[in-house]
């Protein structure tokens, strides 16, 4: 065989070849070892994870606790081992704790792989190992206040809807309901009841995450926004003169319940609500400006939560008709908003601009109470500018101040909000809506209500903020 | 107590394999003969030892008897393979047929742990395959005329390919294999070799730009039969080996740059034209998005690996056998999660440690036909190594291709233990003409 000179030149290329193949593997390991070390904890934790329910053949499940240390759930075994869930509050938590045993739901699911993780100490473990016994989960000590929680649900009383409070500045959502509830105590037996055809209730959906409502006039601080964006110097000279109806074409946009407003500026608009004033504002925007802006809103989008959740949506854009313009500058027409997502655009308002990520997991500890894990509050970015939220907190002060929201008018903390009154099918009630925050100076609580087929938000709605405020800034 | 025995012996298995790892990097500082046996001979007391422990779980907790005698049959076998190899062929790399045999190893604890019938199919066709490839080195001594005939390998691994093509089976939507009786063949796990002969045989011939053109053409047949026959990762495995392979014949970076540039215009085009290659790279940039249908088997082997963590559940701990073709493919993930992150970056560590192995002959040897070879099958093993595991943990898109000698499939280890057979043919080579040359100058 013919022999070539030793070829350095070869030799050279093949060694770089090698280190180009030792680096390309070596950013493979890296990855391989984030994976492991930052992603799987989140990864694992899905309900598709069959290998979760495995752990509970040596773990006993983890009690959920509220942020004061109160049981929220905890597994109770019998002698002969068999376990059950036990949800000491009953249906009062049902859709913020959800349920374990069909399926997995609400903070059950969240924090399905701390519950089934035992930090025990080893020696403890060992010797349950020998002996057969299970081993005990972690304890997931949650942001919930039981309290609010109680007191949101008395105020919202049998009637359907949902209530979000939330804090602004760190995320934390201290109270989370859904009525019509079910009672995770008994869900075994009313399982085939609730998911039957017959049952029109839907009991199950938690709607604070997943149920999507007309925005009705909640939505106007998107809309005056856009016109502030459009107008930044001069749109507090805008004005309006409503008598109660307003034409334009064929079309009429009336106020809530034919009240005539008169001459209106637009901060008074506002505040009252005066729906003939956005139908005329709506059609000099720049839809397009509007679709982006209902976008960077988290409209279309997916939202940072952990829970599960619907998204809202907005279909107005560039090119839309007369009647689109108009309902959808009020808060009608297909515009669809969850009470969640409504609660993170007030309390990015109330945060200066910034969305922090709403989250109901505090820290996990260990049987012992020796701390495992602390979440720490996360921003989800910037969704306006802090100007912006500055003067859409003065212009929500004033619909407490002058306008819709006088239920919340109080000496003892100030309140900035939106009522909202959704018509959602024609000769039927509509939604109540209520979103806002207090003090509206320095902001520590966000609250956002909805109440299905009850009338308009500044009465039924607005009252049941009321009454978490008051309770909240009187402890 | 069965519970923790096997978290002991979790731990234990981990410990010996970083051990053995670091054995097989720490042979590189080495160059007298008598210590690098004996970091040798330190990598078989982990090797055996691993064994046991694991095959002693296997038994535990399959309470089945057949699976002792089968540990038997493994471990004579292995002894066998180590022993008797370097007793024929005196100048060969131990290291090398070591990490063959550790390959295996973790192979068939995988398998028989996920099923004893195919662990054993895989033996048979293991010990068949190390038989054969027995006289690899002897033919590579004796037989010069293997640099002499590039439009064998050229013609006929063109035509294996393109038969595949035409009536091959369909398997997960690409056409894989032949059957031939109760067997299903897989050429293209043989046209790999084939195809590092060809183009070396040919650059060995000549660089010239004809000889450039002619063999690119040949190998991009080769690609573009592999592509439509929906086999992408091959497909990349030679398109990757080739243009490596030319860099290194003619050091020419202006072949390698455009080549690579080619490459990703190819990928492209791939991309828009090919539904199959879109549904890849959908189900690898979010898996969770169809996580029922396309983002299925990714998904479940990212909860096996995430769930298994750094040190893994332990065998029979974890639920491997949720991942589809968990066997082939996706064996990476199950090594993962019963015996721990820490111990798959062992393995993969090993497969590194073979390929620097190749490297190094490669850059000894002095007839450049010898370089050729051993840089080009050097690269495919690599980047076969990539693309499988790669593809389980989501690094890359997942181009279903199989982790050489662990993976169940017997096309793949027969063409990787030719492929070995061939490095170890040429390390050989290499030494014979050393003493020889020694003792002509004594």
């Amino acid at each position: 065989m013919k022999k070539t000179k030793p070829d350095s030149h070869t030799n050279r290329n093949i060694l770089l070849i090698t280190y180009l193949m030792v680096g390309l593997f070596i950013s493979m390991i890296g990855y391989f070892g984030y994976f492991l070390q930052v992603r799987g904890e989140t990864v694992i934790n899905n309900s598709y994870n069959a290998r979760l329910d495995r752990f509970s053949d040596r773990i006993i499940r983890g009690e959920l606790l509220s942020h004061d240390g109160r049981i929220l759930a905890r597994t109770e075994a019998d002698e002969d081992g068999s376990e059950r869930r036990v949800y000491p509050y009953g249906p009062l938590f049902a859709h913020s704790v959800g349920y374990s045993d069909h399926g997995k739901t609400g903070l059950e699911a969240l924090a399905n792989f701390y519950l089934l993780s035992s930090h025990m100490n080893l020696i403890e473990q060992t010797v349950n190992e020998f002996s057969g016994v299970k081993n005990i989960g972690d304890n997931v000590i949650t942001t919930l206040d039981v309290d609010l929680q109680q007191t949101a649900s008395d105020a919202l009383g049998g009637r359907r809807g949902a209530v979000i409070v939330m804090e602004p500045d760190t995320g934390k959502i201290l109270a989370m309901i859904s009525r019509p509830e079910y009672d995770p105590n008994t869900l075994g037996a009313d399982w085939d009841f609730l998911i039957s055809g017959e049952n029109t209730e839907a009991q199950l959906l938690n709607r604070s995450t997943q149920g999507l409502y007309p925005p009705g006039s909640t939505f106007k601080i998107l809309t005056i926004l856009e016109y502030i964006r459009e107008h930044p110097d001069t749109w507090r000279e805008y004005t309006f003169d409503c008598d109660g109806i307003y034409e334009c074409g064929d079309y009429t946009i009336s106020c809530y319940h034919g009240n005539v407003h008169g001459h209106q500026t637009l901060e008074q608009a506002f505040a009252n609500s005066c729906n003939g004033a956005f139908a005329a504002l709506g059609q000099e925007l720049d839809a397009g400006a509007m679709h982006d802006l209902a976008e960077q809103l988290l409209f279309n989008q997916e939202l940072p939560l952990s829970l599960a959740y619907s998204k809202g949506s907005f279909t107005m854009n560039t090119g839309a008709d007369t009647w689109e313009i108009l309902q959808t500058s009020i808060g009608q027409g297909n515009t669809q908003i969850t009470p969640m997502h409504n609660a993170m655009i007030t309390a990015a308002i109330a945060n200066g601009g910034i969305l922090m990520k709403p989250y109901l997991l505090e820290r996990v500890e260990s049987s012992a109470g020796e701390e495992v894990k602390q979440f720490l509050p996360e921003s989800a970015g910037s969704l306006m500018t802090a100007d912006e939220a500055e003067a859409l907190s003065g212009l929500m002060r004033l619909v407490v101040t002058e306008g819709t929201g006088s239920a919340v008018r109080t000496d003892a903390y100030s309140v900035a909000g939106k009522t909202g009154s959704a018509e959602f099918e024609t000769g039927r009630e509509t939604h109540a809506w209520f979103t806002g925050f207090a003090p509206a100076e320095n902001p520590r609580l966000a609250v956002t209500v909805v109440v299905e087929e009850a009338g308009s938000g500044g009465q039924v709605a607005a009252p049941i903020a009321r009454s978490i405020f008051d309770r909240y800034f009187s402890r | 107590m069965i519970n923790v025995m096997i978290e002991v012996s979790k731990y234990l298995m981990i410990l010996l394999i970083a051990v053995y790892t670091y054995l097989n990097f720490s042979y590189f500082r080495f160059h007298e003969e008598r210590k690098q046996k004996s970091v040798c001979r330190k990598q078989n007391a982990a090797m055996f030892l691993l064994h046991f422990v694991a095959n002693l779980i296997l038994y535990l907790k399959s309470e089945d008897e057949r699976v002792m005698l089968f540990y038997l049959a493994q471990m004579v076998f292995l002894a066998a393979y180590i022993g008797l190899y370097q007793m024929f062929y005196r100048n060969l790399t131990r290291i090398l047929v070591n990490n063959m045999c550790m390959l295996l190893c973790v192979g068939w604890i995988v398998l028989t742990r996920l099923s004893f019938e195919k662990a054993v199919r895989q033996f048979i066709i293991v010990a068949v395959a190390a038989l054969v490839t027995w006289i690899i080195p002897l033919i590579m001594d004796r037989v010069w005329q293997l640099s002499r005939i590039p439009w064998v390998y050229g013609t006929l691994g063109l035509a294996l390919l393109a038969v595949v093509w035409m009536v091959g089976n369909n398997s997960y939507g690409a056409q894989l294999s032949i059957s031939m009786g109760s067997f299903s063949l897989q050429p293209s796990e043989f046209v790999k070799i084939s195809f590092v002969f060809f183009v070396a045989t040919m650059f060995y011939r000549s660089t010239d730009w004809i000889s450039v053109a002619v063999t690119t053409a040949v190998a991009a047949a080769h690609v573009l039969v592999l592509v439509l026959s929906r086999d992408l990762g091959s497909a990349l495995i030679f398109f990757v080996t080739y243009l490596v392979m030319l860099f290194v014949a003619t050091g020419s970076w202006l072949y390698f740059l455009t080549g690579i540039l080619g490459g990703c215009g190819a990928a492209v085009l791939a991309y828009r034209w090919f539904a199959h290659v879109r549904v890849r790279v959908s189900a690898w940039k979010n898996p969770w998005a169809d996580i029922d249908n396309r983002g299925y088997q990714i998904t479940q082997s990212l909860f096996a690996i995430g769930t298994g963590g750094w040190f893994g559940m332990g065998l029979y701990q974890g639920m491997p056998y949720k991942i589809p073709v968990v066997e082939k493919d996706f064996v990476f993930a199950a090594i993962s999660e019963e015996l721990g992150g820490i111990f798959a970056l062992c393995v993969l560590l090993i497969c590194l440690g073979c390929f620097l192995q190749f490297m190094m002959v490669a850059v000894r040897m002095q007839a450049s036909f010898y370089k050729l070879i051993a840089v080009g099958l050097g690269m495919e093993y690599l980047i076969q190594v990539f693309l499988t595991v790669g593809g389980v943990i989501k690094f890359i898109p997942s181009t279903g291709v199989t982790l050489p000698l662990v993976s169940y499939g017997g096309s793949s280890v027969l063409s990787t233990f030719i492929l070995f057979g061939v490095i170890q043919g040429l390390y050989i080579l290499k030494k014979n003409d050393e003493e020889d040359y020694e003792e002509d100058e004594a």
